[in-house]
């Protein structure tokens, strides 16, 4: 399969890739990786008039320690969020997800803004980061604002993050020895979540239980007033709204979710 | 139509291209290196993974243009320069890694840039470095003999050329 024809453009600078986003408005798509992006435009769910390749603006790409917070340039990869010895150490469940992703050939490409741009509610990143509590830090003309994750995701596919912005890094805490767990259900290798759960620090959030990745807030709420793992996960489901497919029916999703959420809350990861 | 240079198999290449081109029919219909097949062009199957600087990546979810100003490997660039099978093809061919083909070129680069990463793989490791290519005759437990294979000819070949004995001659990525 072919995308549809489009124009190529290589933003030399961010000011650059903002001045091609304000010519061609919503024509125009920011390709980084293009793992999401280019099997949409082959299938032609997506046919933008102009590529703005980002990947050689070498600022948007790296893990730091700033204090308390790593920032995560948009342009990091899976790969280099899955080996890099600051997240192992300091925000291990985003290591440990980032290793998830699809598998080694779609982690040499995919992006971490990239994914969260794209707001796939079953994908690995956006769930991992809605647990950590991160802060996406969005570039526009107008200067830079910060999105917080709960703010982020407003449908499926769908985000705060205007058609003239470039969403330019992730912050998470540092959050050291904390407990975390990570669950994927999935019937197949390199498939998407049929339903996942990433806990860290007493948050809670699921993937593929309905429009955007979801926090598991009632669970939250017994965690905090002392309940077990057990009971708190029982909740987990509660406010949801799954959707039935090919993999599961809304049911069985529910299911998923309670006992993916205990496993998680124990701490397990596979 | 846009300008890319590139090295494919460490030869310099210019061309114009359509920006929507993928890499792997850059590879198969520009350049008629027709090793990398295309499978499912769908990202999942694996039998289009070249080497992008070294790294496995599926060519069917790539255009050539993000390919401009970096190194392209396919399984033609895993030959040794005298044209003797490289270590790991030579790894598939003693351990039977094939069955009807198709899948081989994306498999051999794949355990290349797996064993660049991992040079000494567990056999959980190797399956787990392999999720991204099918083998529709699933043929996977040769296939994975032939990466734990792959693995030592590579380790020794190492060990020989930090010693000081005869140089390997040619193998990528290695």
């Amino acid at each position: 399969m072919i995308p549809a024809s489009f124009d190529y453009e290589v933003a030399e600078s961010t000011a650059h890739a903002l001045a091609l986003l304000a010519e061609h408005g919503e024509d125009a798509k920011l390709l980084a990786g293009g793992h999401s992006l280019l099997p949409m435009m082959k299938i032609r769910l997506a046919q933008p008039a102009v590529l703005i390749d980002i990947t050689r603006l070498t600022g948007l790409s790296g893990i730091q320690i700033d204090g308390d917070e790593i920032v995560i340039g948009a342009t990091t990869r899976h790969a280099d969020l899955a080996s890099s010895q600051i997240l192992r150490a300091d925000a291990p469940v985003l290591a440990h997800a980032a290793a998830q992703v699809g598998d080694p050939q779609i982690r040499h490409r995919g992006t971490i803004g990239g994914s969260v741009a794209h707001a796939d509610p079953s994908a690995d990143l956006p769930v991992t980061l809605l647990a950590l509590g991160a802060t996406v830090e969005v570039t526009g003309s107008q200067g830079r604002r910060s999105v917080g994750i709960d703010d982020f995701f407003t449908g499926p596919f769908e985000t705060a993050l205007g058609p003239d912005e470039i969403l330019s890094a992730i912050r998470v805490p540092r959050l050291g020895g904390k407990p975390w767990g990570y669950q994927k259900f999935v019937r197949r290798a390199n498939d998407w979540a049929i339903v996942g759960v990433a806990a860290c620090d007493g948050r809670v959030a699921l993937a593929s239980m309905g429009g955007t990745p979801l926090r598991a807030h009632a669970t939250e709420d017994a965690l905090r007033s002392g309940a077990t793992p057990r009971d708190a996960a029982a909740l987990a489901a509660v406010g949801t709204s799954p959707g039935a497919d090919f993999h599961a029916d809304a049911d069985f999703r529910e299911h998923l979710a309670r006992v993916l959420t205990r496993r998680a809350l124990e701490g397990r990861t596979g | 139509m846009t300008e890319i240079k590139l090295t494919v198999n460490g030869a310099t290449r210019n061309d114009e291209v359509e920006p929507r081109l993928l890499l792997v029919h850059y590879l198969r219909e520009t350049l008629g290196l027709r090793a990398a097949n295309v499978g499912c062009d769908t990202t999942s199957c694996g039998a289009c993974t070249v080497l992008l600087d070294g790294e496995s990546v599926k060519s069917c979810t790539v255009l050539a243009v993000q390919a401009s100003g970096r190194a392209v490997t396919t399984a033609e660039g895993a030959v040794n320069r005298d044209g003797t099978l490289g270590h790991v093809q030579q790894a598939f061919r003693e351990e039977h890694g094939l069955q009807c083909g198709f899948c081989t070129p994306g498999m051999v680069m794949a355990v290349t840039s797996l064993l660049a990463e991992n040079p000494d793989p567990t056999e959980q490791e190797v399956r787990e470095g392999l999720e991204g290519n099918f083998c529709r005759c699933t043929g996977y437990h040769n296939i994975v003999r032939a990466a734990l294979n792959a693995a030592a000819k590579l380790r020794a070949a190492n060990d020989d050329a930090t010693s000081g004995k005869a140089p390997s001659d040619g193998e990528v990525a290695a």
